[in-house]
């Protein structure tokens, strides 16, 4: 009963902690061990002592159409996710390179659009996409930085290559649960993270107010930093209150802000505060109902000409959301080479186009055999995984695939790698990605780490927190001392 | 600080300490219950209609139980979500404030609230109000001192401070002024005389609403007389739930504020608080008694309204642009 390992099955996929069955990693030794000495009621214990942690600092989210109150805890696995030094400098490099690439695709396609005269990217692929802002054509954002918070998807496959999965461009989440993961771990194992050495996330948030300091109008020394949120209500506001605690900066919904004469301002109980610096955690959509969605109530009315006057700056800039497409995701490995002369690091998934007619057919032909997205959607939204749908549910897709090509693409299903996870009261193995933050300032960094989600259900392949996902504590080992 | 923020704060603070004053008033009724059962003529259904008049809820209660039972009060005060000013209604109003300005409060202050948010809504609090609610108010009670605590000891002293102290000392004035009229609505059983044992009874339980007995009996040694009681409770100057106490107190925390002089004004708030403030340091218990307790009462209630409407519009509204703030 004690060993919490026995009878953990490897199966056909590529595992994070074991090379073979019962043939464990070497970087994963020292929590092997840790694991044979501990009682099942030790681990009982600091499951409690994590879950209540969570619970009483609030950490949550919120879900939809749910009667049992609208919070609800993002479920932590304590096991740790663990990638040796070497593994993560290979990534780094390779999500270094591709932020550098994104970033120059973005000025590229809102001035000359070399890449689309050059033939590189179909024009249409662009010219169509929803999130191409056309009314931002030639306009120079600050230090010339378009994506300053890049959370990039990263997976496994089968022979535990890494793959980008996807680029979340515009608002990506989740920060916060990597640090709060790492705080939690810290108190349920902090002799085993003292054996091991970790490298720090704890600097991330420093890192972040660097960045949107960077950015300040006409370079202002001393800039007023704010944090734009929907509200209390949206899903992701515990990780907004979080960040502007541990920046130090305010935390303002829309209607704290008022914009005039080209410029905003927060109302404060002394009067209004000139504000420089705005990291909105608000989609462009909803922004400014005077340019974008009249109907939002959540922006500022004002906020995209004081923007463009070059009053207030915004993090992410305004139009990124063409750079995460999933169409367009299908030509970064293309943009890579065009911008940088390099090759791809970090290679992607083999990707469909619907919009292009031999890809169609192929898609039409093969759909219980491949995974189908929405190009605009995320959060596990819009999807549909062919091998576990019914036939009612293919069907479906391949009428929406066939009326609007554009909108979707498809690719072939990854067996995502799988890591030991905490479940019916033994360890099984779940599949896994890593979302890492990328940062882009004066300089690009990444904290060493990310979120490493997990799909609880057993045999699942979406690991979203909106579709019973969870989480672990992501480890980057210092390089080892020769 | 954004004036939204202010605005929460304030009523962060006010919920939490309305939750824990109706904690105090159900369980010293509850304990007055005890005390009048073996009384000739007790009628436990009279002694709680005082409650549910004070808390000015008279038809939503008639709404939702039958009659006003011992039980059916205790619920309609500390668990009932339909009752907006329920024990469970105020602190997850208070919690939702809080967790708007999470980057404002320390974490300290946010778990307890939250600790406190949850424990209302768990199940064993629904236990524990059926088997021992003398234990559940406390708990209220407990839990709210030991926020107010935090918040003293962990939070800046600075704006942010002070809009959270004026919220906790003017609900505090509002409920200290409401527990002393719930005598007003008591009537004594027929044939007790007022200043008989069961008059005496009532005016110590209010007192004890108000944690006031022990420092009471120091200052007037001998018996509980309604007049003393009223005004120790009115107009003591350093007894820390008296009426004038936390008027003083939320005075000195606009001036604060504002920066300006304690003796004059700088908003209609400091106006109209300042002069309610020395209302009450030269009003005699004669002069109260001449006006009647609970007109008295009443007024002090509208004027809290008052002060709470002027600085909501001096702080919170909306701002033009004349006022930028350079800097």
């Amino acid at each position: 009963m004690r060993d919490f390992f026995s009878g953990y099955d490897v199966g056909d996929f590529f595992d994070e902690m074991f090379a073979a069955p019962g043939v464990v990693r070497p970087h994963y030794n020292k929590l092997f061990e840790r694991f044979k000495e501990m009682e099942r009621d030790e681990f009982e214990r600091k499951r409690e002592l994590a879950a209540s942690t969570f619970l009483s600092q609030g950490v949550t989210f919120t879900v939809y159409n749910d009667d049992q109150g609208t919070e609800r805890i993002f479920p932590f696995d304590l096991l740790p996710r663990i990638i040796p030094a070497e593994e993560w400098e290979l990534i780094e490099r390779g999500l270094v390179q591709r932020i550098t690439a994104l970033n120059l695709f973005l000025h590229d396609i809102y001035h000359t659009q070399n890449i689309l005269r050059d033939g590189v990217i179909p024009k249409q692929i662009v010219w169509e996409a929803a999130h191409f802002r056309p009314e931002f054509m030639h306009f120079d954002v600050p230090r010339n930085i378009y994506i300053h918070i890049c959370g990039t998807d990263l997976i496994r496959e089968e022979k535990g290559a890494y793959l980008v999965l996807e680029d979340n461009a515009r608002c990506p989440s989740g920060v916060s649960y990597v640090l709060e993961n790492r705080q939690t771990m810290k108190r349920t194992f902090p002799s085993l993270l003292a054996q091991y050495r970790v490298r720090p996330v704890e600097d991330y948030s420093q890192e972040l107010l660097n960045v949107l300091r960077y950015i300040a109008p006409g370079g202002k020394s001393e800039p007023t930093v704010v944090l734009l949120t929907p509200g209390v209500y949206n899903s992701a506001y515990f990780e907004h209150s979080f960040l502007a605690r541990s920046m130090g900066i305010e935390i303002v919904e829309g209607r704290d802000l008022i914009a005039q004469g080209g410029k905003v301002f927060m109302r404060t109980t002394k009067g209004l505060k000139p504000v420089d610096v705005i990291y909105r955690r608000i989609n462009d959509d909803f922004l400014d109902p005077l340019v974008f969605r009249k109907d939002s109530g959540l922006g500022v009315p004002g906020l995209v000409e004081a923007y463009r006057d070059g009053n207030v700056s915004l993090a992410n800039s305004i139009g990124t959301g063409i750079a995460d497409d999933k169409a367009v995701y299908h030509f970064v490995p293309k943009m890579i080479r065009y911008y940088l002369s390099e090759d791809p690091i970090l290679p992607n998934v083999p990707t469909y186009l619907a919009a292009v007619k031999e890809d169609l057919t192929y898609i039409l032909e093969h759909i219980p055999e491949l995974v189908i997205k929405a190009v605009n959607e995320s959060g596990g939204y819009g999807m549909l995984i062919g091998p576990q749908a019914t036939k009612a549910e293919c069907e479906r897709f391949r009428e929406k695939v066939r009326k609007h090509p554009r909108n979707y693409v498809a690719q072939p299903v990854v067996p995502l790698s799988r890591a030991p996870a905490f479940c019916d009261e033994n360890m099984q193995g779940r599949h896994v990605d890593l979302r890492p933050f990328v940062l882009y300032g004066e300089k690009v960094t990444i904290v060493p780490g990310g979120l490493t989600r997990v799909a609880l259900r057993a045999g699942s392949l979406v690991v979203n927190s909106s579709q019973g996902g969870g989480s672990k504590d992501t480890w980057i080992l210092e390089e080892e001392e020769k | 600080m954004l004036s939204r923020v202010a605005d929460s704060l304030y009523w962060m603070s006010r919920y939490i300490e309305r939750a824990e004053n109706n904690a105090r008033i159900a369980d010293v009724n509850l304990q007055l219950l005890l005390d009048l059962t073996n009384q000739r003529d007790a009628d436990p259904q009279q002694q709680w209609d005082p409650i549910i008049s004070s808390l000015e809820e008279n038809e939503l209660f008639a709404s939702l139980y039958e009659a006003p039972s011992g039980q059916a009060v205790i619920d309609f005060v500390s668990l009932q979500k339909k009752n907006p000013n329920s024990i469970f209604s105020c602190l997850s109003r208070a919690r939702e404030n809080a967790r708007t300005t999470r980057e404002q409060i320390s974490s300290e202050m946010w778990e307890q609230i939250n600790k406190l948010y949850l424990f209302v809504k768990s199940d064993s609090a629904k236990k524990l109000v059926r088997t021992s609610p003398y234990e559940f108010f406390k708990r209220i009670i407990t839990g709210s001192h030991l926020f107010q605590g935090i918040t003293d000891a962990t939070m800046t002293h600075a704006e942010g401070w002070d809009f959270i102290r004026i919220g906790r000392l003017l609900e505090r004035a509002d409920c200290t002024s409401r527990i002393l009229d719930v005598k007003y609505h008591i009537l004594l059983p027929s044939g007790e005389k007022v200043g008989g044992n069961v008059d005496t009874i009532q005016w110590m339980s209010v007192l004890k609403s108000c944690s006031a007995l022990e420092a009471y009996r120091k200052v007037y040694v001998g018996q509980v007389a309604p007049w003393k009681v009223a005004e120790f409770i009115i107009t003591h100057s350093a007894f820390p739930r008296s009426i004038r106490f936390s008027v003083d107190c939320f005075d000195a925390a606009l001036h604060h504020i504002s920066g300006s002089n304690e003796s004059k004004y700088a908003n209609e708030a400091e106006r109209l608080s300042g002069r309610l403030r020395s209302d009450l340091d030269y009003v005699t218990i004669g002069d109260i008694f001449k006006i009647g307790l609970h007109e008295y009462l009443e007024q002090i209630q509208e004027r809290l309204v008052e002060i709470s409407d002027a600085m909501h519009s001096s702080y919170c509204a909306e701002t033009t642009l004349e006022n930028v703030v350079t800097g």
